[in-house]
């Protein structure tokens, strides 16, 4: 009887360890955690490293003309309020997602910069995906190039990390897939000759050259949602949002790369 | 809008062979694709690209439908003399946009 109580507390213990582990035992490694842009080819690293082959500069350029020019009601342009970008905005990109206050939620940097817009500039917000948010969002993050990524560490954005961490496990849609099932089991693999890599957000706006374009860090999810046959959730959904912070607090420390290119 | 990134070295010696690297914003839209509604999406590519070294024709490119948006195109060159390099790219739609940079030479 003894024994066999052993043998069923063992049994429980590892029951309770399977189910507690599967979490915390696939997460990479603080030492193992790699930017995209170690997976890319020689060609493709030269392209992110040269600032006048890299195309996603030519969205940066025209976010700095946005930045000083007037737009909305108030007739205010960003440098009105922020001055000089390169000194207001290092280290800001690196932060977002961000709790706003009035929101009581996270909220990432094009829906900061829309935001803005709203309460500062009285202006109209900027579709995601247009040149316009798209640029401007760059330009603010390209001041963060080489910060480390902090975002994650106001206490208050915790129950929404937990959310974006449950997601990224949850397995969905027709392939039945959650995101950790690739990006932190299978990073070292290729799929159909592709790198599969960690998924640290460290570059976004990106130029994606499948896309032929720079894109924001919800597309990629949204491709991603997409190709495990899933429904994706819109622009801006708090889920995407949750999402987001989960990934810039699983890189923080990491360098941001903004413009980045990848493959 | 910006809508062009020249790389043209600022200082060369005489006879050096310099890179040259110029980046184009354009969409390059193929004229093959369609929309949602079946409706073809017309073409709108750069057509033709050409580089002037003080005046005088060094490089010239046709462009195609199947290069990629934002055409990168990187040449050399041989430093013969200080001035100035322009350059030009011409495409669809009445598409003119031209860019210039200078170089110096010892």
């Amino acid at each position: 009887m003894k024994a066999a109580g052993t043998i069923a507390v063992a049994a429980l213990l590892i029951a309770a360890d399977i189910a507690a582990s599967p979490l915390s035992a696939t997460e990479i490694p603080q030492g193992e955690r790699r930017s995209g842009y170690s997976f890319m080819s020689p060609d493709t690293k030269a392209m992110q490293n040269d600032d006048t082959a890299n195309p996603g500069m030519l969205w940066v350029r025209d976010g700095e003309v946005q930045w000083n020019t007037r737009s909305g009601a108030a007739g205010k342009a960003c440098a009105d309020c922020h001055n000089d970008a390169r000194a207001s905005m290092t280290g800001v990109a690196a932060r977002y997602p961000a709790f706003d206050r009035e929101l009581g939620r996270p909220v990432n940097l094009e829906q900061r910069i829309n935001l803005c817009r709203a309460r500062h500039q009285q202006a109209t917000a900027l579709p995601y995906e247009s040149r316009e948010l798209l640029a401007l969002t760059a330009f603010v993050a390209q001041q963060s190039r080489g910060v480390g990524i902090e975002a994650g560490t106001d206490p208050q954005l915790e129950p929404f990390i937990a959310r974006g961490r449950e997601l990224f496990m949850q397995r969905q849609g027709q392939l039945n897939l959650g995101c950790t099932n690739c990006h932190d089991d299978n990073w070292d693999k290729r799929l159909a000759g592709s790198a599969i890599t960690q998924a640290q957000p460290t570059g976004y706006p990106l130029y994606r050259l499948e896309w032929q374009s720079l894109g924001s860090l919800q597309r990629r999810l949204r491709s991603c949602i997409t190709g495990i046959r899933a429904q994706p959730y819109d622009y801006g959904a708090p889920e995407l949002v949750e999402l987001e912070l989960y990934l810039m607090s699983r890189a923080q420390g990491m360098p941001i790369e903004t413009p980045a290119v990848r493959p | 809008m910006v809508s062009a990134l020249i790389n043209v070295p600022a200082k060369a010696k005489r006879g050096e062979i310099i890179e040259i690297k110029t980046l184009m914003s354009h969409v390059m839209e193929t004229g093959y694709r369609h929309t949602a509604d079946g409706e073809v999406v017309p073409r709108n590519i750069i057509t033709g690209f050409a580089c002037r070294y003080n005046g005088v024709e060094i490089f010239r490119a046709d462009l195609f439908p199947a290069i990629a948006a934002n055409p990168f195109i990187t040449f050399s060159a041989v430093a013969t003399e200080s001035g100035k390099f322009d350059f030009e790219w011409i495409g669809d739609n009445g598409f003119a946009e031209t860019a210039s940079a200078s170089i110096s030479v010892e």
